[in-house]
């Protein structure tokens, strides 16, 4: 992709527009409380399944081979069932696409 | 006065350790796609993770439209509208429309978090002193990555390249481990997703969108089937709460 900075700024500005007004907008005029069970549910399930979306299949092709990328992904859920934090999840993951990537070098 | 926004930094700086070493991994991803000074400005012009992260891979997306950009901002960011309901019945009176319109911006998952689990009312000063850090790491974290990204070897930012995913990983399966009903929402939004990317006549749907319809359907099943009680969660706070034990023990 050739870089177009009229084409970022552009992007950016809408980026950055909908996120500030979507928290200060609610800041300043909604003092109430949210009340439905069911919209505060769909708000709470929100995070989870936008962060399982974008995770899988783009991981995939976040390396230059899968199988390295793929291993990660299990390394990274196995870390993460034990209990390591983000940055140790992180540093598991990016250790094991070093490791794989290694090895193919070597075959 | 003084007092309070020296607490703020206080109780700020984990939070800024945290944001350092996930938007590091953003600044390289970045890195991929535009030079370091304009991953930066992302970063700097927005302070969230997961948005961010999706308007990078739109502005990647030839096919990619301002629309796109801004409803998959907008359906990202909702959980910010929630935060920024409840934080505003916890702010003290001297919190005046102008400083809420100046301070919005600190309204972050983690930022969010912590500011609720005062005691007392929050001040704008206490506020001011809590994103001063996590707003400065998330920032510096994104330049470092970004120019470690154009840098480093091939090989080396492959592996890098990976540790964002990692961090989501962290963040989706300790709450599938404490909240069983995690487990169906991330199954559906994975199977869609999935389809998105592999079934042919599905396919051309862009990244942006394919995210906001895996998630909104995911979610509204999920909130249909299992809704989430207000004595078993305090809707969003509970995520954030979770994600801030993240951060803080990864500190250790």
């Amino acid at each position: 992709m050739t870089f177009d900075l009229t084409k970022y700024l552009e992007y950016l500005l809408v980026m950055a527009g909908v996120t500030y007004l979507v928290r200060a907008v609610p800041f300043i005029l909604l003092r109430g409380k949210l009340t439905s069970v069911f919209w505060r549910s769909f708000l709470a399930y929100v995070p989870y399944t936008v962060l399982s979306a974008m995770t899988v299949p783009a991981i995939f092709y976040a390396t230059d081979n899968m199988l390295s990328a793929a291993c990660a992904l299990v390394t990274a859920v196995v870390a993460s069932l034990m209990g390591r934090g983000l940055v140790g999840v992180a540093i598991v993951a990016c250790v094991t696409v070093l490791g794989v990537d290694g090895i193919l070098m070597l075959l | 006065m003084f007092v309070n926004f020296q607490k703020g930094i206080k109780d700020g700086l984990p939070i800024g350790i945290g944001y350092f070493a996930v938007s590091f991994s953003f600044g390289i991803a970045g890195s991929k796609l535009l030079a370091w000074p304009f991953v930066t400005l992302i970063s700097m012009a927005n302070l969230t993770s997961a948005g961010q992260f999706a308007g990078l891979q739109i502005m990647a997306d030839a096919a990619g439209t301002f629309l796109e950009m801004a409803l998959a901002t907008l359906f990202i960011n909702l959980r910010y509208s929630l935060m920024a309901i409840s934080l505003s019945q916890k702010v003290s009176p001297s919190f005046t429309t102008g400083k809420r319109l100046l301070l919005a911006t600190g309204i972050t998952d983690e930022i969010f978090a912590v500011s609720m689990l005062q005691k007392e009312k929050v001040t704008p000063i206490y506020f001011l002193g809590l994103s001063t850090l996590p707003y400065l790491g998330w920032s510096l974290g994104t330049m470092t990555g970004a120019i470690c990204g154009q840098i480093l070897p091939t090989m080396v930012t492959n592996a890098l390249g990976v540790a964002l995913y990692g961090m989501f990983v962290a963040i989706v399966v300790p709450q599938m481990k404490v909240h069983k009903p995690t487990i169906f929402a991330v199954a559906i939004a994975i199977a869609m997703s999935l389809a998105f990317k592999y079934v042919p006549a599905l396919s051309g749907v862009t990244v942006g969108f394919a995210i906001i319809i895996c998630a909104t359907i995911a979610s509204l099943a999920a909130a249909f089937l299992f809704p989430i009680k207000e004595d078993e969660s305090s809707g969003a706070a509970e995520p954030a709460a979770d994600v801030t034990d993240k951060v803080k023990e990864s500190e250790k």
